[in-house]
């Protein structure tokens, strides 16, 4: 006779408050496959911990925003956001795609020239770009975001000594009425810096200013603030028009649009709170198209999209180690995939499925990660199944900045997969070995021999 | 170890035990658990039956039974073993 | 013989404890409906929720899922209870839920054929407390004035403008009122470690607390309005006691909220009346209060109407009722046998 499935035996209070089944955040649901693709398979073939990433997903999703902007807006452009996630495949399905490329730095720009991004579709954003950066933008024919007054003498500078005209933006910061506000990248709009580094490009005609940039935040959920951004960028393109003559090509909206998940704290879930990419839309192209522009002089509308286009195609897949009961009698359960792989679990409730069947009870249990760090926790309480050593758990939501900034402390960093349209799994990053930190380190001669 | 005499196990897991007033959910391994228990089962002829029934190596059964146990003595479901 | 319809009706907020949620009181009302008669159904979110052992009220009880749990989940159970009982029309009692119904509330009515009678979304975040002030001043509503603070600078500021005493507020929950900046800036800590920011300054009103009970049908009419005045308060601010007050003034103001918003549903006003005899807006509850009974003990039962406009009958708005009608409200111990708080408990259904 086959044996059953076995269980963990459970006894958990009943009458303490707030607990039953029926009610508690419950996340006991298991996710087997993604896409039509086994997570057991996966982890099997590829090792755990492993990112994987949907294709499928990932297109819906760029495919839905641009027609929500499309339908609303007659030239729109979106630029994808480098930073969010530069793994050169997630990078190159957004081109295939027509998205452009949108970088913050030297690296991502020469990663983005790479992947084949002709030099007048990067977007070149961040404080910090150093000469032999804007060099390079220059040369290009990139349009350069310019973030503060010493980047704009010093990129007036260079303009002068290599005789061309750079395109520039400048990035503009203002009050929308959310909190905080970020003011530390661009000029201001209220007080009039940005209206003052208008008048300074302009005034000595080395500069070729033909767009205007703002990012208002990160993990937005009020459309209205972004209403109140696209007003304050029209207008200051309106003006530019009247004082100076010059008509603004684009007007860059930057990204920030929250994604699906929930932030920790929160009472509601993400996936039920988060504002469709249609209302942020919305919100931006009425405020434009009721600015007062000339139809003939309607600017670009660019976007820089990327955490509500890739989070919800990127998941975690991990083991659980061992599971113990702490000494104030709650559960913990110990994963091979931390922090160092999972950066947004400090300010998310991520999403936890189980990858294989369960019974219907479940306890609440704390994640740990695998390092040796206390600061390494997953979930502070989550309500899952009685979990065993080696069983697998999915972690949804992380396709956004996870990869970018998971890191190599303690333990090296593991391998990413794609899934295709066709439901075939392509490695996309092969997971690290100890050469891919030790290669770049050197000992000194007399530090090399020792006995003990 | 003993199951307390008035404690009142359901079909359902509910456990009451009257001496506390508290309520609990048990699952169905650990029903079949505390009836064993019950019947004056002892550890190992507790954790041999269980490992005829359900797939699960044996370390880990002993473990987890363990673990049961001692949520068991701490909720005061079972009389704390003699010495 | 009657030719009533029978309804069966899912009601929320069983807790009729202290501080009691509506629902035993939306029950009293349905079960007093002239029109139709009713099979009650108790959606409870704790195993310990009075009314799910009430069976004169409750029919049957069936455990939801928690807002928190998500929509989905919500929608799944509410499908499977629909599948046993045929729910006609649903009662979500608690601001805290009713996001999630208000989202929900087409899918419950075009494929379980559950019907409800809600504020829209617009109209419900716009009533928020973080947007009442803006709210009065867009329908001319008077609102005492309040800031959103963010820091300790904002907050010293904003209060010293307004004087003291202030009354300091949690986004969600919490209030207390300030006599002094040091009392501010404690309470600003207090509240907003349990509830984060922003922290709500606002104008402290002297007066007299005065509430209102009514239903908007959604195009600009006041179905029915009463008017209470506290008599006694709990430790927890709750009313134990009330009466009925025909306030013309309260009314007119009711109906201008009404008219202006569209506001379509039930709500309670909260009122404060200043010794000048000033009305100022202190919080609109997009519901019914859990006083809500008084309202058909004083002639207009606003919780049959509510049904009726729900399950598309046409329903003549109400202007009269009972003025010096009291409640007063009292606690009950009831005797429980231990399998319907196990049957709760473990299948979630009683």
């Amino acid at each position: 006779m086959a044996k059953l499935l076995y269980e963990r035996p459970l006894i958990t209070p009943l009458n303490t408050g707030m607990t039953n089944k029926f009610g508690t955040r419950t996340e006991y649901r298991p996710m087997t496959h993604i896409d039509h693709v086994a997570v057991k398979d996966l982890l099997q073939e590829f090792g755990s911990p492993l990112f994987v990433f949907s294709e499928r997903q990932i297109r819906n999703n760029y495919q839905s925003a641009k027609r929500a902007f499309e339908t609303r807006y007659p030239k729109v452009q979106f630029a994808w956001s480098y930073k969010t996630n530069y793994l050169d495949a997630i990078c190159n399905i957004f081109h295939q795609k027509g998205s452009w490329g949108e970088v913050v730095s030297g690296f991502e720009y020469k990663k983005a020239l790479k992947n084949g991004v002709p030099g007048d579709k990067i977007l070149f954003n961040g404080p910090d770009k150093t000469n032999e950066d804007l060099k390079m933008a220059i040369e290009n024919n990139s349009p350069i975001h310019i973030d503060h007054l010493d980047e704009l003498y010093r990129l007036t500078e260079m303009a002068r000594e290599l005789n061309k005209k750079p395109r520039v933006a400048i990035r503009v910061n203002m009050d929308t009425g959310i909190y905080p506000m970020w003011d530390r990248f661009g000029f201001n709009y209220e007080n009039g810096q940005a209206w003052d580094a208008v008048n300074k490009i302009l005034s000595n005609d080395v500069l070729d200013l033909i767009g205007l940039h703002c990012h208002i935040g990160t993990f937005m959920l009020a459309p209205s603030a972004y209403g109140i951004a696209a007003s304050k960028m029209s207008e200051l393109a309106l003006s530019i028009k009247r004082q100076h003559g010059k008509v603004i090509e684009y007007i860059d909206m930057g990204g920030g649009f929250a994604s699906k998940n929930t932030l920790k704290g929160a009472y509601l879930i993400g996936a039920d709170t988060v504002p469709e990419i249609s209302e942020f839309a919305e919100a931006i192209t009425s405020a434009i198209l009721n600015a007062g522009f000339d139809k003939d002089e309607l600017p670009y509308l660019y976007l820089e999209t990327g955490r509500a286009l890739v989070d919800d195609a990127g998941f975690l897949l991990g083991s659980v180690i061992s599971n113990k009961r702490l000494s104030d009698g709650r559960r913990a359960t110990i994963l091979d995939f931390g922090v160092n792989n999972l950066f947004t679990s400090f300010w998310y409730d991520h999403k936890v499925s189980p990858a294989q069947e369960f019974g219907m009870h479940t306890e609440n249990s704390v994640l740990y990660g695998p390092l040796c760090m206390n600061i390494d926790v997953v979930r502070e309480n989550v309500s899952l199944p009685p979990l065993n050593a080696g069983d697998q758990l999915v972690v949804h939501h992380v396709g956004a900045y996870n990869f970018t900034q998971s890191m190599q402390f303690i333990t090296l960093r593991p391998a990413v997969v794609l899934i295709d349209m066709k439901d075939e799994t392509h490695l996309v990053r092969v997971r690290e070995d100890n050469d891919s930190v030790q290669r770049y380190e050197q000992v000194p001669e007399y530090l090399k021999p020792f006995k003990l | 170890m003993k199951v307390k005499k008035n404690v009142a196990l359901s079909d359902s897991g509910f456990l009451f035990n009257p001496s506390s007033g508290e309520s609990y959910s048990v699952n169905p391994i650990g029903q079949e658990i505390i009836k064993m228990l019950n019947e004056e089962s002892s550890e190992e002829e507790i954790i041999a039956t269980l490992l005829e029934k359900y797939n699960v190596e044996r370390d880990t059964l002993e473990k987890d039974i363990r673990d049961f146990f001692g949520m068991l003595e701490l909720y005061g479901v079972v009389k704390p073993e003699e010495a | 013989m009657s030719d009533k319809p029978k309804y069966t009706i899912a009601v929320t907020g069983l807790n009729a404890i202290d501080s009691p949620g509506p629902g035993i009181a939306v029950i009293k009302s349905l079960k007093e409906a002239q029109s139709f008669d009713v099979r009650i159904i108790g959606l409870s979110y704790e195993n310990l929720e009075p009314g799910v052992f009430m069976r004169h009220y409750v029919d049957k009880s069936y455990q939801v899922p928690f807002p928190g749990a998500g929509m989905e989940v919500l929608f799944e159970r509410l499908a499977y209870i629909n599948h046993i009982e045929q729910i006609d029309f649903l009662f979500p009692n608690f601001d805290a839920e009713l996001f999630n119904y208000i989202k929900l509330q087409d899918r419950l009515s075009q494929e379980l054929q559950i019907e409800m009678v809600l504020p829209t979304l617009e109209q419900f975040e716009a009533r928020h407390k973080v947007n009442l002030y803006e709210y009065g001043q867009k329908y001319d509503i008077k609102v005492p004035r309040s800031e959103m603070v963010f820091t300790e600078a904002d907050l010293s500021a904003t209060a010293k403008e307004m004087g003291f005493p202030a009354v300091i507020k949690g986004k969600f929950y919490d209030a207390y009122v300030a006599y002094t900046p040091d009392q501010a800036l404690n309470y600003f800590h207090k509240i907003s470690s349990k509830w984060g920011l922003p922290i709500i300054v606002q104008q402290y009103v002297y007066g007299t607390e005065v509430n209102v009970c009514g239903v908007g049908d959604g195009h600009g009419v006041t179905i029915g309005a009463v008017p209470m005045r506290k008599l006694y308060i709990t430790d927890k601010g709750k009313a134990w006691a009330g009466v009925s007050i025909d306030d013309e003034e309260l009314l007119e103001g009711t109906n201008k909220m009404v008219e202006r918003t569209k506001w379509r549903g039930p709500f309670e006003l909260e009122y404060m009346k200043t010794s000048e005899g000033d009305y100022y807006l202190l919080e609109i509850n997009p519901r019914f209060p859990a006083w809500c009974y008084l309202t058909t003990g004083a002639g207009q039962n606003q919780v049959e109407d509510l049904v009726n406009i729900g399950m598309g009958k046409k329903v003549e708005p109400k202007k009269e009722f009972a003025a010096g009608k009291m409640f007063v409200r009292y606690s009950e111990d009831m005797i429980v046998d231990l399998e319907e708080f196990e049957k709760i408990s473990t299948v979630g259904e009683l």
